[in-house]
């Protein structure tokens, strides 16, 4: 049965596109049909994060307002046949989108694929409500820092009360993910752990994603990190968040980067 | 030397150690949560709602400048206080006696 799933944050800059990107290639490489659809009308990027900004010819507005049908709209992956994009409006404003709308495509993609990753704009309004309005899940990317950590309380209570799930009586199913997290800081006290988060914000962690610039190299190529580099940190740790989501039990740990002898020797880090 | 020698000495009259970064985020953060968690569950724009009462009573009985009045909520571990700022115009006392 197809999930959709919101990848939201209330902050921005967190890493919800990076995440919606990598989560969704490692899903399709785990053999489900998967399309990752950006809801940030305006200000796109999960095409860019793809690598298929060049592709782009009809999105969501245009499908949304009946001028192109679902088919023409989405893009094939080029590296994962299972995997496709659902690219929002980079010329329209977000009033273009209409919860009436939404819920035919978001229909209408369910009748095709495994898994629907709405990636959230920031923020609470329209387009924020709008990617939650319809899940099934939801991944809050946090990150271990004060205002990222108010922002997600405040997803997880809109979650909680503006879904139709929710108004239903039923629930969403929530999880955390925490990004840009830096165990060496976390130890010496400078940052938010790990458990004073999940203490604060009470709700599932679905992994752990270590701060890296594997993410920036990815992003920079087009390609989702579990893809660019799947021994990378932040790879490994989306894959293990990947196979939580599908109910594998996976110990959670912070995967960190792998430093050679020579260059531990010398003290250098890892690249 | 000396100022080091001296820092050594008077090591025991240093203050207590700062608390960590972190655990100082975590209070902060508990405190907001327990108030906003309350305040936007339950009753939205209840300073909004006080404002306008608040607003209403007083004008029953001296004119005043709706923007000038401020209403703040600072919120403590254990006690909150609300602040109410309200600027009165001059010469209120004439209007006040003429009114009486």
């Amino acid at each position: 049965m197809a999930k959709v799933l919101v990848v939201t944050s209330g902050k921005g800059g967190v890493g919800k596109t990076t995440t919606t990107a990598a989560i969704g290639a490692a899903l399709a490489q785990n053999g489900k049909k998967v399309v990752v659809v950006d809801f940030d009308v305006g200000l796109r990027n999960l095409d860019l994060v793809m690598g298929a900004e060049r592709r782009v010819v009809f999105d969501l507005i245009n499908v949304v307002q009946g001028v192109a049908k679902l088919p023409q709209a989405l893009i094939r992956d080029k590296r994962l046949e299972n995997l496709w994009l659902l690219p929002a409006s980079q010329t329209r404003d977000k009033d273009a989108l209409t919860e009436d709308g939404i819920g035919r495509v978001i229909a209408e993609l369910r009748e095709t694929f495994d898994w629907i990753i709405c990636d959230s704009p920031a923020g609470i309004e329209r387009g924020a409500t709008l990617a939650m309005r319809f899940a099934d899940e939801a991944i809050i990317v946090t990150n271990p820092e004060v205002s990222s950590v108010r922002d997600s309380d405040r997803i997880i209570g809109m979650l909680d009360a503006k879904t139709v799930r929710a108004e239903k009586g039923e629930r969403v199913e929530k999880h955390i993910l925490i990004t840009r997290y830096d165990p060496a800081r976390a130890s010496r006290g400078e940052m938010l752990s790990i458990e004073d988060v999940m203490e604060i914000l009470a709700t599932p962690l679905l992994g752990i994603v270590p701060e890296s610039q594997d993410v920036l190299r990815a992003s920079n190529v087009g390609t989702p990190v579990t893809l660019n580099n799947p021994s990378s940190s932040p790879a490994r740790a989306y894959l293990d968040a990947t196979r939580r989501l599908l109910g594998e039990s996976v110990d959670m740990t912070v995967p960190a980067d792998k430093v050679g002898l020579m260059n531990r020797l010398l003290g250098r880090r890892a690249a | 030397m000396s100022v080091k020698l001296l820092r050594l000495f008077g090591s025991r009259e240093a203050p207590a150690p700062a608390p960590a970064p972190a655990a100082v985020a975590r209070e902060r953060l508990q405190i907001l949560l327990a108030h906003e968690r309350g305040l936007l569950g339950q009753q939205p724009d209840l300073l909004c709602k006080l404002r306008e009462e608040i607003l209403a009573a007083v004008s029953r009985h001296v004119a005043l400048d709706p923007d000038k009045v401020i209403v703040r909520m600072d919120r403590g571990k254990n006690v909150s206080t609300l602040e109410v700022d309200i600027e009165l115009p001059n010469g209120l006392e004439p209007a006040l006696a003429a009114a009486g």
